[in-house]
């Protein structure tokens, strides 16, 4: 859970460099919505399916990566 | 250190919209300290520079190379061989850098990948702020090593404007008062008497409004 990091503020640092990540994929021309961060205990099986339903949902709706449909057709 | 920041990347990307084969040269001094043009943010640029270029149906091949300080001949030389297989060199160093490579390869377009912000430090992890504007005419030792010049919003060097009020700044009261700071820490050294001194008009002509600068050492040429 957000603030309850082993490693304190590691989960801060995190947020804000994938914060940082989503960015350069949006200005480049990609969703930033490829890439996301959850946060969750390791006991909490549960919850990580729903997460994984939840990515699996979002990333099938933008579709595959527009570089490989290119590479594809190249 | 010289404190600058990636330019927005469509800016960048329009600078290259030519070239399809590009030398990116990171600078290992100041802005790699400001997370600016170090190696890992050549590196994340480079990427992005092919991914964008490939999602518009065309390649960009990437070159990279780090060299030492961007602003010396010695380092610059380095970069020799790789200059000459690409048809233009994305500099990630301050304008500074930019100037020696456009001098050094004179037959390569160099174009920057970063604006130049100021002279200045990082406050605070991922926060910089200026401390010195290079006006060519150092008053610190009359105010306690902080300086007005770079940091009151009017320029005052004999002390505050009557704005001051309660230690924030009149023109943006998000700022501290740096003649209030002055004042505390010439206080706490025991220097008041420093304000005392009135500092006489400045000559300008030694600053970046007194045109282009340059000076020499009899002792250092050769």
């Amino acid at each position: 859970m957000e603030g309850e990091c082993h490693y304190l503020e590691g989960n801060f640092r995190a947020k804000s460099r994938v914060g940082r990540a989503k960015k350069l994929l949006q200005e480049l021309g990609l969703e930033p919505d490829r890439v996301e961060m959850y946060n969750l205990s390791s006991s909490d099986g549960p919850k990580f399916a729903e997460i994984a339903t939840e990515m699996t949902e979002r990333i099938k709706a933008l579709g595959p990566n527009p570089i490989k449909k290119r590479e594809k057709e190249e | 250190m010289i404190i600058a920041e990636r330019k927005p990347f469509k800016e960048i990307q329009e600078m290259l919209a030519d070239y399809d084969k590009i030398l990116l040269v990171g600078c290992g001094t100041c802005v790699t300290v400001c997370y600016a043009g170090g190696k890992k943010e050549t590196a994340v640029l480079a990427s992005q520079l092919r991914i964008a270029r490939k999602l518009q149906g065309k390649k960009i091949e990437t070159v990279e190379a780090i060299i030492e300080r961007q602003c010396e001949w010695e380092f610059v030389e380095e970069l020799k061989e790789k200059a000459e297989e690409c048809q233009a060199i994305l500099s990630l160093g301050c304008g500074a850098g930019v100037n020696t490579l456009a001098e050094r390869f004179k037959d390569i377009p160099v174009l920057p990948a970063l604006n130049t912000r100021f002279i200045g430090i990082p406050q605070e992890q991922g926060i910089w702020e200026e401390k010195c504007v290079a006006c060519g005419n150092c008053i610190l030792h009359l105010t306690g090593g902080i300086c007005p010049v770079a940091r009151c919003s009017k320029g005052l060097v004999n002390g505050p404007c009557e704005g001051s009020r309660e230690g924030k700044c009149e023109v943006d009261p998000s700022l501290d008062c740096v003649w209030q700071i002055i004042y505390d820490r010439l206080k706490a050294l025991g220097r008041l008497s420093d304000l005392e001194k009135i500092i006489p008009l400045r000559d300008w002509s030694k600053s970046a409004e007194g045109g282009f600068r340059k000076f020499s050492r009899e002792d250092m040429t050769l």
